[in-house]
């Protein structure tokens, strides 16, 4: 078992999932999943409820078993090992603290039932690490949400997991709290150095602290990558519409080379480049976020060398301090929306106002018209 | 908003409240009138329907009346021997019911609930005529009482359980396994402390059942006297007073382990 | 088949046993003593004789016991449902900070000898107390009237024996009734009364179901306050069955005034449990 002295010595490992499947008696939870975690990443996996992404998370813990497919650690597989018997702990989704057990205790329990020396010194630097060093002797239902939260992290990661897994551990808290506790979840991962998979349907709170994201829906990966990758070159609508908010507009491919898609736009042409082009035939969806739309009253010069397409109306404004979001009719009836930051540099438009609406060619992307056109776009918190 | 309205509020919003109060009084005048006599001198006289004056012979000498003593100790022995019998059972057959599938478990649920549902002569003489037309008829005593009570108290240990149990976080469980617990180290780290309430209160629940029992005890105790028994005997004849210091003991005894129960759960989460 | 499968039936299998050997068999050894010879004793012995004429002879001999018995709990039930309505809603919605002192003074009766709580009702309703004086002086009884053996006394005992089986699962289904529902309804116009009757009663229905439940069955099967509170006129039927063994041990009779006892429960629950399920609907 060298491989078992490899992982107490400290270095770490990856997780990998091989065509992991979960079938219950009336739906597939997770179809075929394929997933390496490589060491010491945070790793969000991120998708509406029912996406599969929990189930994902709890045959890694152990706490569901896979019915088919395999789950590795490095080189071990750990498909069927008892949940006990892995090197992976969780921050439950409502913290699961054990009611009966003070502070102290709950935090102690793991290393406990491992039979380790010195409980009480460790104890007392996890909840250092997470502040807490006061509240040792109080009941769990005596603590605030954010309180708890911090006991569960502290309770898992007191073990030195090779991966610790997060289950939605910031769901129960308030706006304010949560955007707090972001920033220190990434602080303490960065700090101990561990592989983090941390579950969530919020799209900001995976981009705020992931390293690498993936996007699940209906069981599969949509799309893997960078927070940066995935907002900026989505490849599917779901993807699109979920991280985010998106312009799609129906467009014909009128021509490819080898750098750039050519898409006729309701007689306009507008070209995107090659690597964000997701098809390169028939007929597709012409895809750019809303800040990076420029507007300009009708006939005014906009500085941006680009698509340019006339004939907007302004229909809504909605002034929200950083930035005034616009909606523009379209000459085709669409409605875009228009995020501009409140620099100062222009009066806001007025309700009604005609505009030139245009975009930088590089920031725009091509989706194939087969995909739904609001998938993943109705979960918007 | 004008003060006669304002006093139509008030009575409105309090209306409920002293119903309520009222009901509570109208259910503990007679523990008052027990706790009352338990001090009456009623040395010269047999009438017991009537204060004649304050004494505390009736704590002093508890034990006066013949056989009392006897019974109350007889009670106290079965009333425990059921409980334990009751409780093991009871818990087991709760855990059966909440986390085990088996064959016939809705069976099973039905056949818990009934004697719950019957009328307590009815088991009695059912249970009387087993024992007959088993030839049991002349062995009536401590035995029969044991299985009558423990048959009666079952019912209800396995719901108070179940409630508990059925209560109790499954996560709970799944974080001890995640920290390393094995399935009966996470049995008896976290599973068993949190349903001891439960079987701590359906313990409680038995004894009072199987000590208070009389319909059924009355016809399955042979010539056994328990203290229920006691009671009714002399109840035909004349009650001596030292009936309601037993009656005063057994109040202030469950109040203290309810009212010390109560306090020890609530100030938990009263500090939050 | 595994052994985690059959972890199932080792757990329920002891209190299915004590079930079945205690409590479902001796229904069947009651059936038998309802069909016995009449002509045998304690001392003969008896056989059972299918004759069913036993039954036809329980009616005939204590149809009024039989009647009594169900007259007397429907009655004390409804009195119970008032009571411990009154009860469960004041400490559910209104008690405060006095909801766990009032729970708990619900529950301290059970733990004080039924027996002896019956005894000082006796006292209370006795003949020289304050409460006969005080009726007779407010002319509600005779100048020679009294409570003690009166139907009264023998259903204000089974009200009081039975009124905390009605407040708990009362209380426990009010408890769940989230308060804000009531005040949605007054916001939807409806009257506070409305607002009860088609609210927070509707919603209460399971309680008012298990708390009848609770009180009417073992109060039809009740002896002890017609014995201790009435006389022979006030006799229910489990004073005549409890007699028929103790004194005439004439099992063939009791068997048969039990047997006929749990039919006439059993008809009226399910009954009721029918007609309480189609008006939750409503």
């Amino acid at each position: 078992m060298s491989l078992a002295a490899e992982s107490t010595s400290g270095s770490a490992r990856s997780l990998r999932l091989t065509a992991l499947t979960k079938e219950f008696a009336t739906f597939t939870a997770v179809r075929s999943l394929d997933l390496e975690v490589p060491a010491g990443t945070f790793f969000a996996l991120l998708g509406p409820s029912g996406c599969g992404k929990t189930t994902t998370l709890r045959m890694v813990a152990g706490l569901d078993t896979p019915t088919s497919g395999t789950i590795h650690l490095g080189q071990d597989e750990i498909t069927y090992q008892k949940p006990y018997r892995r090197p992976v702990n969780t921050v439950f989704q409502n913290y699961a603290l054990f009611p009966h057990l003070n502070i102290h205790d709950n935090v102690a329990f793991g290393l406990r039932r491992r039979g380790v020396k010195d409980v009480d010194r460790q104890v007392q630097e996890m909840l250092a690490l997470v502040e807490l060093e006061a509240q040792a002797r109080k009941k769990p239902t005596q603590m605030s949400g954010g309180q708890q939260q911090r006991v569960a992290l502290a309770r898992a990661l007191i073990n030195r997991p090779e991966v610790l897994l997060l289950d939605e551990p910031l769901g129960a808290l308030d706006l304010k709290l949560r955007r707090g506790m972001q920033i220190e979840l990434k602080r303490i991962q960065t700090e101990v150095g561990l592989t983090f998979v941390h579950v969530t349907h919020d799209q900001e709170e995976a981009m705020t602290m992931a390293d690498t994201i993936a996007v699940m829906n209906g069981g599969v990966i949509e799309q893997m990558g960078s927070p940066a990758e995935l907002y900026e070159n989505p490849r599917t609508t779901f993807v699109a519409n979920f991280l985010g908010q998106t312009n799609l507009m129906p467009g014909t491919v009128a021509g490819a080379d080898s750098d750039v898609v050519r898409v006729d736009m309701h007689g306009t042409q507008v070209s995107i480049p090659a690597d964000r082009a997701h098809t390169r035939e028939g007929s597709g969806w012409v895809g750019i976020r809303p800040e990076k739309v420029l507007l300009a009253p009708e006939g005014e010069p906009i500085d941006a060398p680009g698509n340019h397409m006339t004939g907007g109306v302004i229909t809504d404004v909605s002034f929200v301090g950083v930035s005034t979001q616009y909606l523009v009719r379209m000459p085709w009836g669409q409605e875009l929306m228009a995020f501009e930051q409140n620099t100062g540099r222009r009066a806001v438009l007025a309700h009604g106002t005609k505009v030139d609406v245009s975009w930088r060619p590089e920031f725009a992307f091509l989706l194939p018209a087969t995909q739904d056109v609001n998938a993943g776009a109705v979960e918007e918190a | 908003m004008n003060g006669v309205q304002r006093l139509g509020r008030w009575i409105g919003d309090h209306l409920v409240l002293f119903g309520g109060l009222l009901v509570v009084a109208y259910m503990f005048t007679p523990i008052a009138v027990v706790m009352l006599m338990s001090f009456n001198d009623n040395s010269r006289s047999r009438n017991i329907y009537a204060f004649r004056g304050f004494t505390l012979d009736n704590w002093t000498n508890v034990c006066g009346p013949n056989g009392m003593c006897e019974a109350v100790a007889r009670s106290v022995g079965i009333g425990l021997a059921a409980t334990i019998a009751a409780t093991i059972l009871g818990t087991l057959a709760a855990f059966a019911l909440v986390r085990h599938s088996f064959v016939g478990r809705s069976a099973m649920n039905t056949l818990i609930f009934l004697p719950m549902a019957s009328p307590e002569i009815v088991m009695g003489s059912s249970l009387l005529a087993l024992f007959v037309a088993t030839g049991n008829s002349g062995r009536l005593g401590l035995v029969t009482i044991f299985i009558a009570h423990v048959m009666f108290c079952l019912s209800f240990v396995v719901v108070t359980v179940k409630a508990r149990l059925a209560g109790l976080d499954r996560n709970l469980e799944q974080a001890a396994m995640d920290l390393y617990a094995s399935e009966a180290v996470t049995f008896w780290k976290v599973t068993f402390p949190l349903v001891l309430p439960g079987i701590a209160a359906a313990a409680l629940l038995s004894f009072s059942l199987s000590f208070d029992d009389f319909i059924i005890t009355n016809l399955n105790a042979g010539q056994t006297v328990t203290f229920p028994m006691f009671v009714w005997g002399v109840a035909q004849r004349g009650v001596p007073m030292q009936v309601n210091v037993i009656g005063t003991i057994m109040f202030l005894i469950s109040l203290l382990i309810v009212v010390g129960n109560m306090l020890a759960t609530r100030r938990k989460p009263a500090a939050a | 088949m595994t052994g985690r499968k059959l972890t199932g039936y080792w757990l329920i299998l002891p209190a299915a046993l004590w079930l079945g050997l205690f409590f479902a068999i001796p229904f069947y050894s009651l059936l038998a003593n309802s069909l016995y010879d009449p002509e045998g004793s304690v001392l003969t012995g008896y056989h059972v004789s299918y004759r069913f004429a036993n039954f036809a002879d329980a009616i005939r001999d204590s149809g009024p016991e039989l009647w009594r018995s169900l007259w007397y709990a429907g009655l004390a039930t409804a009195i119970c449902l008032v009571l411990g309505y009154v009860l469960a809603y004041a400490i559910a919605f209104k008690a405060g900070k006095w909801r766990n002192l009032m729970l708990v003074l619900v529950i301290a009766p059970f733990f004080t000898s039924f027996l002896v709580r019956t005894l000082s009702w006796k006292l209370i309703l006795a003949d020289d107390g304050f409460i006969v004086d005080t009726l007779r002086f407010v002319h509600i009884l005779g100048e020679d009237g009294r409570l003690l053996a009166t139907p009264v006394a023998v259903i204000a005992g089974l009200v009081y024996n039975f009124l905390p089986f009605m407040v708990l699962p009362l209380y426990a289904s009010l408890e769940k009734i989230d308060g804000r529902l009531v005040e949605a309804a007054g916001d939807l116009y409806a009257s506070p009364l409305r607002g009860f009757l088609k609210v927070t009663l509707p919603l209460s229905m399971p309680g008012v179901v298990a708390g009848t439940l609770l009180t009417f069955i073992p109060a039809a099967g009740d002896y002890i306050n017609a014995q201790l509170l009435g006389s022979p006129n006030q006799r229910m039927v489990g004073n005549v069955i409890q007699d028929l063994y103790t004194d005439t041990g004439d099992f063939a009779a009791a068997g048969a005034l039990s047997v006929t006892l749990m039919v006439i429960i059993v008809a009226a629950v399910l009954v009721y449990i029918r007609r309480a399920g189609t008006e939750e609907l409503l």
